[in-house]
């Protein structure tokens, strides 16, 4: 029955492969996720910088640990499953890439050549 | 003598079909978990691109400023990524084969998901009492409907952590098992990562307005 001699465990000849993962790679993780999620808080509640530069940082930082959660936690590799995880992921990506920025611009441009209207509507004539 | 050739060959052909197509029970369940996990983030995308266009429609109600209580987030946001972290524990227990370390470490997590849901529940409660209702605004509606659905997929979380638990208890660490703890090792995490974005653009930027 044990055909696939790659998979040589003879007590689990039909295991599936499954990432591994180490302490080390947990509280890596978990260390850059308290740093990543601290400062961002810290920086909106004393508020020592302008808000525009609050704001790059705090999203520059969000995308940061995004990677962090899959390369740490979720064990994403290049190769996890043939390589379909990462197409599937960019995948994803560009679509929700799409729909944000498409949904942002669109209504952005509805809001602003829009006829001017009273707050009332019975007003209207 | 020539059938019996045949009938070798035929066995032979049928032999090397079986080697090439027999994929062991499960091999695709994680591949198709994560394809099921990147369906999950399209809803997660087209909400947030609501609250995005909708964040700054207060219908002359309360603003983001009125409402968050950044402390309390940030408790909700430790309490998460607690659970992430106990949840790697849980893995690293089923690695080296402990059936009881893995419960453990998966109860632990179902107690930090509870108190995740519970400063929640208590956040919503408060909104909903001082009039802050989805009915409210389009920004209140967009806020419910992302931050609810992410504590909706939280709960699931949590009732799918308490099944495991019991199906761990029944059969021990066998394949299917190791196979469901690595699936919800990916959704648990992956909300985490849905919970990174929330923070992020919900209520630091809504605080920056």
């Amino acid at each position: 029955m044990n055909l696939e001699p790659s998979h040589g465990d003879a007590a689990h000849p039909r295991e599936i492969e499954m990432p591994h993962a180490s302490m080390r790679d947990y509280l890596i993780g978990f260390a850059l996720s308290v740093l990543l999620t601290a400062i961002p808080f810290w920086l909106v509640m004393t508020m020592p910088l302008s808000p525009g530069t609050t704001a790059a940082i705090i999203m520059a930082f969000a995308v940061v640990q995004i990677v962090v959660h899959m390369i740490f936690f979720l064990h994403m590799t290049p190769r996890a499953e043939g390589g379909w995880s990462l197409t599937s992921l960019v995948f994803t990506i560009i679509v929700l890439g799409i729909a944000l920025a498409g949904s942002l611009w669109v209504m952005h441009h509805l809001n602003t050549n829009m006829m001017p209207m009273p707050h009332d509507m019975n007003q209207l004539p | 003598m020539n059938t019996k050739t045949l009938a070798a060959a035929d066995e032979e052909l049928r032999f090397y079909d079986l080697d090439e197509h027999a994929h062991p029970e499960g091999h695709s369940t994680m591949l198709g978990f994560w394809i099921y996990l990147m369906s999950d983030c399209l809803i997660f995308a087209i909400l947030f691109a609501c609250y995005a266009v909708l964040g700054g429609n207060y219908a002359a109600g309360p603003a983001p400023k009125d409402l968050f209580d950044l402390p309390l987030v940030a408790l909700n946001t430790a309490m998460l990524l607690f659970s992430s972290i106990t949840y790697g524990f849980a893995v690293l227990q089923m690695q080296q084969g402990k059936v009881r370390g893995t419960q453990a470490w998966l109860a632990v997590t179902a107690l930090f998901g509870a108190a995740f849901l519970a400063i929640e529940f208590y956040e919503f409660q408060h909104l909903i009492h001082i009039g802050a209702t989805p009915q409210r605004s389009a920004f209140l509606s967009a806020f419910f409907t992302l931050v609810g659905t992410h504590g909706l997929h939280v709960t699931f979380g949590i009732v799918w952590l308490l099944t495991l638990m019991v199906q761990l208890g029944r059969h021990g660490l066998i394949a299917a098992n190791k196979r469901r703890v690595m699936c919800l090792s990916m959704f648990w995490h992956f909300l985490d990562v849905v919970w990174i974005g929330v923070f992020t653009i919900v209520y630091l930027m809504g605080m920056l307005q």
